[in-house]
């Protein structure tokens, strides 16, 4: 009992930073990513030997080196871009939609059986069908999690994250029923091209920009990601969305409905994120699997926040964690021999993200060494 | 253990930051057992932090704290316990479904034994004068015995120094006088005790010193034998403050609002209000009294529509025009779109008033959002008046994009009325309107609500300072437990009448319905 407390004083202690100035603060974003490619290098060095700069450049080769790499990048940023997008208004309104995943499976897939079924219709009306039944699919997926966290308070991130295996399942029920005794399903419609991109301008290539499916693809992400911003930040439903996300409280005494804002904006990113699986069968895959998304409507999520769900600083985000990761991949091609395998690389990625994250939170708070009787520094 | 009036606990140029905020700036000063000691300042100026400090919630950036002559360092919670040091914070610590014996030995380490822990805390009670009943769950405690509670937790620990913030912020005057009583007991007894108030009258009425501070600075300490009302406000002001709340006479009184039977279930099922009726007219200020949570917040709420009634149940709105509608089961917006002008500044004022994330721009807002037929916002009326009310409120703020949480509670409080007032309302709703505002942005609150009333607006004040009350509103509405229990005018009435009223149990009434 009269064991007095220690007298030792701590060495460190914790304190909330008011604001930190932009400037500066981009500062700690910047020394957090040049610390990262430092630890990177390190760790690279201790697996393969390989001098980092040789190494950064096999990197930078891999995401920019050449013109199908550089295509290879911007193809999967759009689409990492198309669901951080989707998530944006979801996420704004603080609902945690972990589904991303399964609503772009199930948009796909959608899309896909439109194509496989319905080979016989004519282009325009096969292309709006495709369109709308993927719309639908990724909508009711997203509003099905919404529903019930109106009625019964449901968590919506376990919700939506459990969405994710039913929408996989679907699709590999689909994919073995439409493989038969094959051994992989292929390509849908690949002799008639029905129902891909290619078929709008008559299944061959010029080789032009204009007949390039991938190009078609990287404008239509670019253009949702102009019209998301927008709709966030003019709408009155872009509003009412931000109201809801900081105070359910504040929303009712504005007279906004609650329920209604969370369901209809539940609808619609699960839409788009339906409308990404569309493109990606119809753009890129030309056929369903169950790693159609590829674990991008997971990544996206780490997009959107990073982003402060701003869509335009999401297209940067985005291009950032496509770059890292194909310049990864191509490091465990060249370096695979030696030991650099793809999970090597799948841990380059992880400390990058690591560490840039975790320098926001020198940027909430400050460290001070604690100096009793002496003014406390900043560390 | 400490001799009357000798130091016990001495703060040497402590300072304590919080990013850019410095909450406690150089202090130096001295807490001596066998006295009360009130430690005054107005919001913001950093009394509860610098008592934090000794309770180990904070770590000082720099400075020394010596208790009973020795340089200490208080990291936690069971340091200051150690040290003898007991804090009673304005929100309870306390375990709800735990009884009283139990929340006392919670966390001690001795075995546990109620018969002596029982024994041991009669002993505390009979000595001090507190009533306590250990006899059921803190649930079922009211405010003023969980804070009985909260004290006899601390003595039962062995404090020596009492610290209790604010602690009279929750109480009617007669628990307040009994609360002061047994502070008395303890001084005799030769502890130290530290009031943490903003309020003139208590720090004149129970303590032997004040120590002010203003803005993080520490003042001075003065006898409180040496000091008046006008002396210390000044000292906490910073310089001299009319302390004269104005009433305007009545002129025309034209009815608004009709009130009656009014009933309605809380969040958790418990019925907050029942059978209230009342009156409301333009052109006067309602005031609205009761202890906190005896059903202010849902009568408020019910005729803004944000709270579910029960049948039975009327409030029926006379505009100036002379049209009657009912406001019943109406959404804000429905009430809104029948033409109805009703302003309402919540108690949560960044959790329902306003959108802390956003700028003052769209805050303004707010309310009008939805009008007009175009899928866009508009933002441009929304500027104009965010620039409007800054200027005329003085409104401290970067900008109009800074997020309003950023602002001072004063600043925040404006950005809220200000908006209300803005929409040019027939019936203007307050809810604890000042609670927490420095003196001179209180003042501008009360001349807003007096130019309101001189418009013709029917003014409804929810308030907790009775003083406030009395002296600024023309009726009062008393509430206990969810019902009225009358309505006084507040030129012929005392506060004594009103404490009275506060605590009224009408327990056949009660039964019968």
């Amino acid at each position: 009992m009269k064991q007095g407390p220690s007298r030792r004083t701590p060495l460190f202690h914790i304190a909330k930073r008011d604001r930190m100035r932009p400037a500066a603060a981009w500062g700690v974003r910047v020394g957090a990513f040049v610390l990262a490619l430092l630890l990177n290098a390190l760790f690279v060095w201790c697996v393969v030997r390989v001098d980092p700069l040789t190494f950064y450049r096999t990197m930078l080769r891999g995401a920019f080196g050449s013109s199908s790499y550089l295509w290879a990048t911007f193809k999967a940023t759009a689409k990492l871009l198309c669901i951080a997008v989707a998530l944006a208004p979801a996420f704004k309104m603080r609902f945690w939609n972990i589904g991303a995943e399964g609503q772009v499976l199930i948009g796909g897939m959608a899309a896909a059986f439109v194509m496989y079924h319905y080979t016989s219709l004519p282009t325009p009306v096969l292309f709006l069908l495709m369109i709308v039944c993927s719309l639908l699919a990724g909508g009711i997926w997203g509003l099905i999690p919404a529903f019930f966290k109106a009625k019964l308070n449901t968590n919506e991130t376990l919700f939506t994250l459990m969405m994710n295996y039913i929408a996989t399942q679907i699709v590999l029920y689909f994919y073995n029923e439409w493989r038969g005794i094959r051994s992989a399903l292929g390509m849908l419609n690949s002799s008639t091209k029905v129902g891909w991109f290619s078929s709008l301008w008559g299944g061959t290539s010029d080789g032009s920009l204009l007949q390039n499916e991938d190009f078609w693809f990287i404008v239509i992400v670019a253009v949702l990601t102009v019209l998301m911003y927008f709709y966030l930040r003019s709408t009155k439903h872009g509003y009412e969305i931000a109201v809801v996300g900081e105070s359910g409280n504040t929303a009712r005494y504005a007279g906004i409905h609650v329920n209604k804002v969370l369901l209809r904006t539940m609808i619609l990113s699960g839409a788009i994120c339906g409308f990404c699986g569309f493109l990606t069968v119809s753009s890129q895959s030309h056929t369903i699997s169950s790693e159609m998304a590829g674990g991008y409507g997971f990544t996206a999520i780490i997009v959107a926040w990073l982003s402060k769900f701003n869509t335009f600083t999401m297209a940067g985000v985005a291009l950032l964690i496509v770059a890292l990761e194909k310049g990864a991949a191509l490091m465990s091609n060249t370096y695979g021999t030696l030991g650099f395998s793809a999970p090597a690389a799948d841990v380059m990625v992880g400390v990058m993200l690591l560490v840039v994250i975790g320098s926001e939170f020198f940027i909430q708070y400050r460290v001070m060494r604690s100096h009793a009787g002496k003014e406390a520094e900043t560390v | 253990m400490s001799e009357p009036n000798c130091t016990v606990i001495r703060l040497q140029n402590v300072t304590k930051t919080f990013g850019d905020v410095v909450a406690n700036h150089d202090i130096t000063m001295e807490i001596r057992s066998g006295e009360i000691l009130s430690l005054l300042g107005e919001n913001g100026s950093g009394k509860t932090t610098l008592m934090n400090l000794l309770a180990g919630i904070y770590y000082p950036d720099s400075g020394d704290i010596f208790v009973r002559g020795e340089r200490v360092s208080i990291r936690s919670p069971q340091d200051a316990h150690r040290l003898g040091i007991g804090m009673i914070h304005q929100h309870f610590k306390l375990v709800e479904v735990f009884t009283p014996v139990e929340n006392i030995v919670l966390g001690l380490r001795e075995p546990y034994n109620p018969a002596a822990a029982e024994k041991k805390i009669g002993e505390i009670c009979r000595t001090y004068g507190f009533s306590l009943d250990l006899k059921c769950r803190v649930r079922d405690m009211s405010v003023s015995q969980k804070q009985t509670l909260e004290i006899v937790k601390a003595l039962y620990r062995g404090a020596e120094i009492l610290i209790l913030d604010e602690p009279t912020a929750v109480l009617t005057p007669q628990e307040s006088d009994k609360l002061f009583e047994v502070l008395r007991n303890m001084r005799r007894d030769g502890k130290a005790v530290v009031i943490i108030t903003h309020k003139l009258h208590e720090v004149l009425s129970v303590s032997d010193r004040v120590a002010i501070l203003r803005k993080g600075e520490y003042i001075d300490t003065v006898e409180t034998a040496k000091a008046t009302e006008q002396s210390l406000t000044e000292m906490m002001v910073g310089k001299r403050v009319e302390l004269n709340i104005e009433r305007p006479p009545v002129e025309r009184r034209e009815k608004r609002l009709q009130v009656a039977h009014l009933s309605c279930r809380g969040r958790d099922g418990v019925t907050a209000l029942s059978d209230v009726s009342f009156e409301a007219y333009g052109g006067e200020i309602l005031g609205i009294a009761g202890i906190s949570g005896c059903g202010q917040k849902e009568l408020l709420e019910s005729i803004a529509g944000l709270q579910k009634t029960e049948p039975g149940s009327e409030i029926l709105y006379t505009g100036p025009d002379g049209k009657t509608e009912s406001l019943l089961g109406k959404s804000a917006k429905q009430i809104r779109a029948l033409g109805v002008s009703l302003s309402f500044v919540p108690e949560d004022r960044l959790g329902m008033g306003l959108v802390g994330g956003m700028g003052m721009t769209e805050n303004m807002l707010l309310r009008h959002y939805a009008e007009g037929r175009s899928p866009l916002t508009r933002t441009r009326p929304s500027r104009q008046l965010a620039e409007k009310v800054r200027t005329d409120l003085e409104v401290v703020t970067p900008s109009l994009r800074t997020p309003v949480r950023r602002l001072s509670g004063g600043n925040v409080q404006k950005v809220l009325v200000g908006r209300e007032i803005a929409s040019e309302p027939a019936v203007l709703m307050t809810a604890y309107a000042v609670r927490g505002l420095d003196i001179n942005t209180s003042y501008t609150i009360y001349r807003l609500l007096n130019e309101q009333k001189r418009k013709g607006v029917a003014v409804l004040y929810v308030g907790e300072d009775l003083d406030v009350l009395l002296a600024l509103c023309d009726r009062i509405l008393v509430l206990c437990g969810g019902r009225v229990t009358g309505v006084v005018d507040a030129a012929g009435t005392t506060k004594e009448e009103i404490g009275y009223l506060m605590t009224k149990q009408n327990g056949t009434e009660a039964d019968a319905v």
